[in-house]
């Protein structure tokens, strides 16, 4: 399925009962040089709306927020070593988690590639 | 010749000239640049009527430098210098007096800032990194932070982060050993109680069930003297998921196996006794260590390795985003502030003695332990603890006040732990004939039965041997070079060269106030009489301290106009903490507990948010309109929503935008009308001595930075002083403490605040510093400082204005005591940042203004009354010519990415690079303005890579060959 949007500039992708959950390109500008991500714990239960984790800038340090409630079954064990993949591939290699959604309903309040890019647009 | 009054030869009042620096005639060209008849019209038009007030200060006249000392000396000769041997944490010691004149007597030192810009601050960043080194090899720990304030703030930070990283569902119950020093289980519990934390103190060893505790505090050796492993209650609390802490003593770990070997996580206590004075209790290095693995949840300040754009090695802060600045209410805690000159002091002190040094010193103190217990039991008296580091722990069956008052007349000081037991503490400064005297206490012949020759012929060992520590400390060849007086004079002198400090320039830090440190107010700080008493010393030999306080508190009323002031807050950020809880514990005696919101103006300083979160409230921010005062709409709007559970707000003024607010009366107002009460942030104090009075125009709580007001030079990242002052509503509230009495004079039945620091009254011995101020400036030369900071100000406003626009005016386009100039279009034109300004700035031979607060690329500038027109005109050309230089990038002269600014600072390696390749001269990189041919400072490191530093976190010292590599 195509990919999805929080206001918070995350994205996330389902295959089956399974999303991926990353940050927007958008969001690794804003940041600039990321030096560290804390992202959960395989087993942890996210609830939609609440923190998951940090990236740290060498500007500033940033909450994550959980886009879907669910449970996390993988993590992106590469970011610990390398956290430059947020900059250099915020969308793809630089994904942070997989969460096992308890509430597939929770997609139809995300946005879509067009009302992301307004939104983004709006911010200037 | 007419005759001068033998009055006006004397001129008493000589330091006011020498504090303010530009003198009438200067002060008269500024006027005139600024358009401005007089100083008075200038207040005028700057300072809101409704808060001005007319009489001057009621605090004596100014007094001449030579009698300010006069009668400091009669006030510390009320000091009675007596042996301690009270230990809980404060130690005689001995300061090597190399490093006495050269750091801490040493302005190069002690004036500096903290290290934010690393590029002029390499020197202090090394000595750290050597402190920081030093308690990761003492404690076995993987990684130490720069220092936080004292032992009981570091237990209460390792409370707090033990709870973070635990993460135990429902969990808040922590554990604390009973044998900790008192005055750090009071400052645990005062936090806990403010953060929801359940404090259990008991024995760890018997007592413990891990399961219910997220984490464990011991101390190691106990507060009585008594050496435990550790490693059961470690392990313990391991098997129980929760967290555990250790609180321990650097000196003894050259003899005790270090807690990082048992597996702690966190490992905390203070610094004091590797050269640093007792200071009748301040000011003093905490340290605090950790694993590699909770680095991010250390708080406070890191010194890291990192590269600069050359490649070279070079030191700097690391981790600065998780810092309350950034990171708000979500720091993980409100320190701003380390204890850096102590920290270099107790680094430097590992420097002097090495390895071997440190290991004899503590195999004395151990030893000279050894010889006095032996000879005690051999008197027939009681000693409880039979393993020991340091500290006896005695039973005299009611006899304690009674042998302690002996010992008094021996002029040495011992614990009262209680009716029956008495607690003795030796020290790197105990003597022989001071443990003769002390057996001579006990018995009145022992100097016929016993001899300390003899009897150190007999000890044997109590440390048992699986607590005897088998690894080595301070190996890093840093260690052992320096060793001979001239290398180590030497080395100190090489790594103050590395630093800007107001030795060498104005530093024009907005929000930071860096005037004049006088040597004047410095010299009583290091008299024995100040620097020798220990901070529990029966008050009948502190009578000098005690006239201080009264004195100065005294003073700080009438310059506020509150009723009351706590001088036991370390630095600002406590001073904050402090204040709020006083509100809190407000509220709760009328019955009003529910109270807890604190609204928060959005252009306040980080530290705010961050204290009023631990202070158990939750943070409402209020906008700020268009000329950056707070919305008044929205402020009125939060309040009244909020009505019932309004407890404070917390407002800085004159405001954060350097801007007298012309609402705050009503401000104030509107805040009591609804029940709450006014926190003001008074970093800004320095606009309004003489001129305002926060307690007399709304304010109910306010803290003084003294290190910034009042003189108390910065150390390079600490000391500071937060004292707090009330309204006499809130006195009774003040904070009071577990061992000394009468702390708190107006303590009422509603109890007070708690503890808030270990010592009773904070950082004690540079007080003299801020009460010398006052002295030496006396009324008029007080309001003066105000004036002549506003005016300078002003003057660099409208210097700079044509060049930077002047972000925020007040009502007649004046501003207060610090400007705002705006890099934005700077920016936006040709994507120059204010960090490329500020490394520039350092080819110029200066530290940059404040960076992008309180508005991102911005940079503000603080002059303080203190620099002479001469230094301004300085500055202002030099930022006037680098918008020269950034012009000709603007127009294309110049290429956009190689240029003067993003290629600062340029350093000897840079020029000394085989060919010259940089599209401008030599001249333009080094020499743009002709002053610097005077005294050029040559940054030892170009601008340092703070990606790489934070990537790659190392705070241990680096291997020799890193320096020599890069030499090469």
């Amino acid at each position: 399925m195509s990919t999805k949007y929080t206001a918070d500039h995350e994205w996330v992708t389902v295959e089956g009962d399974v999303a991926t959950v990353g940050v927007t390109n958008y969001a690794q500008e804003q940041m600039g040089d990321v030096v560290f991500v804390e992202g959960p714990a395989v087993g942890d239960r996210l609830d939609k709306g609440g923190e998951s984790g940090v990236i740290e800038s060498v500007k500033a340090a940033s909450e994550t927020y959980a886009p879907l409630s669910g449970e996390v079954v993988e993590i992106n064990e590469d970011l610990e070593g390398d956290p430059t993949l947020i900059n250099s591939a915020p969308e793809t290699d630089g994904w942070m988690y997989k969460i096992k959604l308890s509430d597939a309903g929770e997609l139809e309040d995300l946005m879509d590639k067009t009302a992301y890019d307004a939104h983004v647009e709006d911010l200037g | 010749m007419a005759h001068t009054p033998l009055s006006e030869l004397e001129k008493k009042d000589d330091f006011i000239s020498r504090h303010v620096g530009p003198g009438e005639q200067q002060i008269a060209e500024m006027l005139e640049t600024i358009g401005m008849s007089s100083v008075e019209e200038l207040v005028e038009k700057t300072v809101p009527e409704t808060i001005l007030s007319h009489e001057p200060l009621a605090v004596p006249d100014s007094i001449s430098e030579r009698y300010t000392l006069t009668v400091l000396r009669r006030m510390g000769e009320r000091n009675k210098v007596f042996i301690s041997m009270i230990g809980m944490g404060y130690y005689g010691t001995v300061i090597p007096n190399v490093v006495l004149r050269n750091v801490l007597e040493n302005p190069g030192w002690y004036t500096a800032y903290s290290p934010y810009q690393a590029e002029v601050s390499q020197g202090r960043l090394e000595a750290v990194l050597n402190y920081q080194q030093m308690v990761m090899d003492m404690t076995g720990m993987e990684l130490a932070n720069a220092s936080l304030l004292d032992e009981g703030t570091a237990a209460a930070e390792a409370m707090a982060m033990a709870h973070r990283i635990a993460k135990k569902k429902d969990c808040n119950r922590f554990f604390v050993d009973a044998d900790c020093h008192p005055q750090t289980i009071s400052v645990v519990k005062t936090r806990a109680a403010l953060a929801g934390f359940e404090v259990v103190v008991g024995d760890p060893w018997s007592d413990l069930n891990a399961e219910d505790h997220y984490g464990v505090l011991i101390q190691y050796p106990g507060s009585t003297g008594t050496v435990r492993d550790p490693e059961p209650v470690i392990q313990a609390a391991h098997d129980g998921g929760a967290m555990a802490c250790v609180a321990t003593d650097l000196m003894s770990l050259a003899l005790l196996k270090p807690p990082g070997e048992m597996g702690a996580d966190i490992v905390l206590g203070s610094s004091q006794r590797f050269g640093v004075p007792m200071g009748y209790g301040g000011p003093h290095a905490a340290f605090f260590a950790s694993r590699e693995a909770y680095k991010r949840q250390v708080p406070g300040r890191i010194i890291g390795v990192s590269v600069d754009a050359l490649g070279k090695p070079a030191l700097r802060m690391a981790l600065q985003t998780r810092e309350q600045h950034i990171r708000r209410e979500k720091a993980t805690s409100n320190i701003c502030t380390a204890q850096v000159l102590l920290a270099v002091l107790a680094g430097f002190y590992a420097v002097f003695h090495g390895p071997a040094g440190v290991l004899r010193i503590s195999s004395k103190i151990h030893r000279m332990t050894r010889i006095l217990a032996l000879g005690l039991e051999k008197l027939g008296i009681e000693i409880v603890n039979d393993s020991y580091f340091d500290t006896l722990k005695i039973r005299v069956r009611g006899q304690a006040g009674k042998i302690a008052a002996r010992a008094r007349e021996s002029r040495i000081n011992l614990r009262v732990i209680d009716a029956d037991h008495l607690g003795i503490s030796v020290d790197e400064t105990t003597r022989r004939r001071n443990i003769a005297a002390l057996w001579k206490v006990f018995d009145s012949k022992a100097h016929q039965k016993l001899s300390v020759p003899d009897l150190d012929e007999q000890v044997e060992g109590v440390i048992p041997d699986a607590l005897a520590r088998t690894s080595g400390f301070l190996q890093h060849p840093v260690f052992s070079l320096y060793h001979a007086e001239t290398e180590m004079l030497r080395y100190l002198r090489r790594l103050q060269a590395k630093d800007v400090a107001l030795d060498r320039a104005m530093i024009p830090l907005g929000s930071c106030t860096m005037k004049l440190n006088a040597t004047t107010q410095m010299i009583p700080v290091t008299w024995r009489n100040f620097s020798a008493l220990h901070p529990f010393a029966p008050l009948d030999q502190t009578q000098g301290y005690q006239q201080l306080f009264e004195e100065l508190e005294e003073h700080l009323c009438e310059i506020t106009g509150f009723d009351a002031i706590s001088l036991q807050p370390n630095a600002g950020s406590q001073g904050e903490f402090t204040g709020l809880a006083v509100i809190r514990r407000y509220h709760e005696s009328r019955g009003e507990g529910g109270r807890n919101i604190c609204l928060i103006p959005s252009s306040s300083h980080g530290t705010n948010p961050a204290s009023a979160m631990m202070a158990g409230m939750t943070v409402v921010v209020v906008a700020s309109d268009d000329n950056g005062n707070v919305d008044i709409d929205d402020l009125k709007a939060k309040a009244a929503e909020h009505s019932h559970s309004l407890a404070a707000l917390m407002i800085t003024y004159p405001s954060t935008h350097g801007v007298f607010e012309e609402a705050i009366v009503d401000i104030c107002e509107t805040i009591h009308n609804h029940g709450a009460q006014v926190y003001l942030d008074g970093a800004n104090m320095n606009a309004m001595v003489g001129l305002a009075k926060p307690g007399k125009f709304g304010a109910d709580v306010m803290h003084l930075n003294l290190h910034k007001t009042l003189a108390i030079p910065h150390g390079g990242g600490g000391p500071g002083v937060g004292p707090i002052g009330v309204g006499a509503h809130l006195a009774p509230f003040l904070p009071d403490h577990p061992i000394v009495e009468g702390v708190n004079p107006a303590e009422g039945d509603n109890g007070t605040v708690g503890t808030i620091a270990s010592a009773p009254w904070g950082s004690a011995s540079i007080l003299p510093i801020s009460w010398a101020y006052i002295a030496m400036l006396g009324p008029r030369g007080l309001k003066l400082s105000t004036t002549t900071a506003i005016l300078s100000a002003n003057y660099i406003a409208k210097r700079l204005d044509p060049h930077y626009p002047v972000l925020y005016t007040g009502r007649n386009g004046t501003v207060a005591h610090e400007c705002i100039v705006d890099l934005r279009p700077i920016k936006e034109s040709c994507g120059i940042t204010n960090e490329d300004l500020a490394k520039r700035l350092v080819d110029y031979g200066f530290h940059a203004p404040t960076m992008s607060f309180p508005v991102v690329d911005t940079l503000m500038i603080e002059p303080t009354e203190s620099e002479a027109k001469r230094e301004l005109d300085r500055f202002c050309d030099a930022m006037i010519q680098i918008r020269k230089e950034i012009r000709d990038i603007e127009d294309g002269k110049a290429d956009a990415e190689n240029n003067l600014l993003r290629n600062a600072p340029h350093t000897h390696d840079l020029l000394l690079q085989s060919s010259w390749s940089l599209p401008y001269s030599k001249e333009e990189a080094y020499f743009p303005l002709d002053y610097i041919r005077n005294d050029k400072f040559w940054p030892p490191v170009a601008r340092v890579d703070n990606v790489h530093g934070d990537r790659v976190l190392v705070c241990s010292c680096p291997p020799m060959e890193a320096y020599q590599e890069a030499a090469e």
